[in-house]
């Protein structure tokens, strides 16, 4: 990792390893939909945590993000639009469940 | 504050595609604010997702085969996107004209079976008129194919641009951020099969 970490820069290298990542990160919640290998619950949890870490993927070796070498601005543009999303989506799902529960 | 380059007079000097010009900034707040706008449509989705007011739910109309196909085919091209990123850095404009022209075949042939995905949903009846639940699905997949088709688009006019200008820095500053679109759209498809396609499979 620390030698990744160098080459923040776009290079064959770094695309490589992120759609090897990519393409395990996403066989492996097709795979355990597709042939049934756990629970609902714990599925979707899967596909969640797999769907997060393959985000960080992206991120880094697809648009090259790391803490050294990206201006600051764009960081903080990327963490208000992280919390802004937070902020709508899981209050718009709390209020219409809510809701939802309520009608019932 | 980090300084921004504004303009890089010597032909030597690195290509614009740190993203530390004004211009990939703004892009970058512009793609934030993207995000924004695929997040709520999620959010609408998963509101309506239960209501498919009698009709077919996402256990009988998605395609798991057709869903990891077109991921696939989305996560090689931006791959081969990076590999024109790539040729550009080493300033090799037929690499870059190579791979941005593969690029686009992957970006249409995802299209081709979006498109695919959603005449063969009309047909059997699936239209995006049939339940609350099919609007919001055609509205979140259909903006993320509209957002592929406008970076074809984009794909197109910048071979056009290393054809006729060469590997100028406007049209590696262009081609950097037309790079972060492109990368971005492939981020929004992983939570389309996370948020769509695989729990619409598991509960039907």
């Amino acid at each position: 990792m620390a030698s990744a970490q160098q080459q923040s820069g776009p290079t064959k290298r770094t695309y490589g390893i992120g759609l090897l990542l990519a393409i395990l990160l996403t066989a492996i919640p097709f795979s355990i939909v597709a042939f049934g290998l756990l629970p609902k619950v714990p599925s979707l949890i899967a596909i969640a945590v797999a769907a997060i870490i393959q985000v960080g993927v992206h991120l880094r070796f697809f648009l090259h993000l790391d803490f050294e070498h990206t201006p600051r601005e764009n960081l903080a543009a990327l963490f208000f639009a992280t919390f802004l999303i937070f902020i709508m989506v899981m209050g718009s799902l709390w209020i219409m469940f809510d809701l939802h529960h309520r009608m019932m | 504050m980090t300084a921004r380059r504004t303009a890089i007079p010597e032909q030597d000097a690195p290509l614009p595609i740190d993203g530390r010009d004004e211009k990939a900034f703004g892009f970058w707040v512009y793609l934030m604010s993207d995000a924004i706008i695929f997040a709520l449509l999620f959010a609408t989705y998963i509101v309506l997702s239960g209501n498919t007011a009698g009709g077919p739910g996402g256990k009988e109309l998605f395609d798991l085969k057709r869903a990891f196909a077109e991921t696939m085919v989305l996560l090689v091209s931006s791959a081969t996107f990076g590999l024109a990123t790539v040729a550009m850095v080493s300033r090799d404009s037929s690499g870059v004209l190579r791979w941005l022209i593969v690029t686009f075949l992957l970006g249409a042939a995802f299209v081709a079976m979006e498109l695919g995905e959603f005449r063969d949903m009309i047909a059997q009846g699936a239209g995006p008129d049939r339940s609350g639940f099919l609007s919001a699905f055609f509205t979140l997949v259909g903006t993320h194919g509209l957002h592929v088709s406008i970076g074809l688009i984009g794909i197109a006019v910048m071979c056009v641009q290393v054809v006729m200008k060469g590997l100028t820095n406007p049209v590696a500053s262009r081609l950097y951020r037309l790079g972060l679109f492109w990368h971005f759209l492939d981020i929004v498809w992983v939570a389309i099969f996370s948020v769509v396609y695989l729990p619409g499979v598991l509960d039907g």
